[in-house]
């Protein structure tokens, strides 16, 4: 684990972070929100609030794909898994996500047959060497990996194969932002866009932010820099007065997108009606489905989904993490009875949930501005 | 799985135009370049890797930056590494 102040570029970030602080209006407080999931784990890991001036408040938004994973759907998973001659394959990401009877992990050490695979391609592979079983990838994931799914049910229907299916939770991440603006809780300024997924859908979508809301949004890459960058962007629209989307990330992200992986996801999957995200409940058109074309690889088509709801547990405060509404340490059970080897919550779960950022990287900056108090004459 | 990793392609593999041997951190594993397929990167270019397909091609100087970023990273970048390492797509 590096330290804080081992940040290479420190000097590049203390002079944009100079230059933030002279575009703050006194007395004006800002909030700006974060999407990413890998942008959270950046911030954390690097220290960069302690580099913002105090006016500026980093709010943790809902872009971790297995943080928003409503326990009921692990439950429907497991379920799935526990069909005999079923093989399920997932990313490992998902293996400790809880349901209400356990993870992926509890269930694979009691006997039900949960690979981890590193792309939905290995599980095709998997379902050719065990042609008598049926061998189901669970889907999750933004935009980011929903392409690659698409491509592996296209590839899967070429083959001919007749043992693949998707369990398919592919979430879409303008919805969660919508409803986002929407809530009341809470006021944003502005949002740092996330990175990975624009490269697919592009700039364009985030438009309806800045055009309806009046919010500035500035797609952005995952180093520091980068990050203080973006965040530099959004005060000087601020200080103009400009609501835009801008790109900081065009070094990867195209404007348009990536137009073969938007086609692919199209031909094979169309949005829900509604899904349920953990914390934000129910949204709708927030979700992907495999289209009637491939319901020969849908396995809510060919499988007894139940179709479980289950509360998130009283405790858990994930919900309004989620929504940037709670730091993660406010959380009641936070670094108490919910780490991240004893998740309860699914934000302490993935290392780019929130909480577990928090819990890897920030609890040793509290120590840090503590010493600096008591250092100070 | 949500980290983009970046990797050097080395070869096309014969007879599969959308499948490509890419070296990653020194790991070398085929990966799906299909979403590429307006653009394919040549042998020696560098390309952004997520979950098995090449996403977006970068250029040198981006996959360093992201490959020390990535190292910097620590444990999930390893058991991402460690997970390329045991996929065998084909």
């Amino acid at each position: 684990m590096r330290f804080v102040d081992e940040f290479r570029d420190a000097d590049k970030a203390h002079a944009l972070a100079a230059r933030i602080t002279e575009l703050c209006e006194p007395g004006r407080q800002y909030k700006f929100m974060e999407v990413c999931g890998g942008h959270t784990h950046t911030i954390y890991k690097h220290g960069l609030e302690d580099y913002l001036p105090e006016a500026i408040t980093l709010v943790h938004g809902p872009g971790c794909p297995v943080c928003v994973i409503p326990m009921g759907r692990v439950d429907d998973a497991i379920h799935l898994a526990s069909q005999p001659d079923t093989i399920m394959t997932s990313f490992g990401d998902m293996m400790r996500v809880p349901g209400s009877q356990g993870s992926f992990f509890d269930a694979k050490a009691a006997g039900t047959d949960i690979r981890m695979v590193y792309s939905p391609l290995d599980s095709l592979k998997i379902a050719r060497q065990n042609p008598d079983k049926r061998v189901v990838f669970m889907a999750i994931g933004f935009e980011t990996t929903t392409p690659s799914t698409a491509m592996t049910v296209l590839r899967a229907k070429a083959m001919g194969l007749e043992n693949f299916s998707v369990f398919c939770n592919h979430v879409t991440i303008i919805p969660a932002i919508k409803a986002i603006l929407d809530s009341p809780d809470l006021r944003l300024d502005g949002f740092i866009g996330p990175g990975h997924v624009s490269t697919v859908i592009g700039c364009r979508p985030y438009e309806f932010i800045a055009s309806g809301y009046g919010k500035p949004v500035v797609v952005a890459g995952f180093e520091p820099l980068d990050i203080l960058q973006s965040i530099y962007m959004l005060m000087m629209q601020l200080s103009e007065g400009r609501a835009e989307v801008e790109n900081q990330y065009t070094r990867v992200v195209p404007w348009d997108g990536n137009l073969a992986a938007l086609t692919a996801i199209n031909q094979v999957m169309e949005l829900r009606p509604y899904f349920e995200w953990r914390g934000l409940g129910f949204i709708t058109h927030s979700a992907m489905r495999l289209r009637e074309g491939f319901r020969a690889f849908d396995a809510e088509v060919l499988f007894n989904v139940p179709g479980v709801r289950v509360a998130d547990p009283k405790a858990c405060q994930c919900g309004e993490v989620l929504k940037g509404v709670l730091k993660p340490w406010e959380c009641k059970v936070f670094g108490t009875a919910c780490t991240p080897e004893t998740p309860i919550g699914t934000c302490m779960v993935s290392p780019e949930g929130a909480c577990a950022a928090y819990y890897n990287y920030g609890r040793m900056n509290r120590h840090r501005v503590v010493e600096v108090e008591l250092s100070r004459p | 799985m949500c980290l983009g990793i970046p990797g050097e392609v080395v070869e096309f593999l014969p007879d599969q135009p959308d499948l490509a041997r890419v070296d990653v951190s020194g790991v070398r594993r085929v990966i799906n370049v299909g979403l590429l397929a307006d653009d394919l990167p040549e042998p020696g270019e560098w390309v952004l890797i997520h979950v098995g397909f090449a996403l977006s091609k970068i250029d040198e100087n981006e996959a360093a930056a992201a490959l020390e970023f990535l190292e910097g990273i620590g444990q999930a970048y390893a058991d991402e590494l460690a997970a390329l390492a045991e996929s065998r797509i084909e």
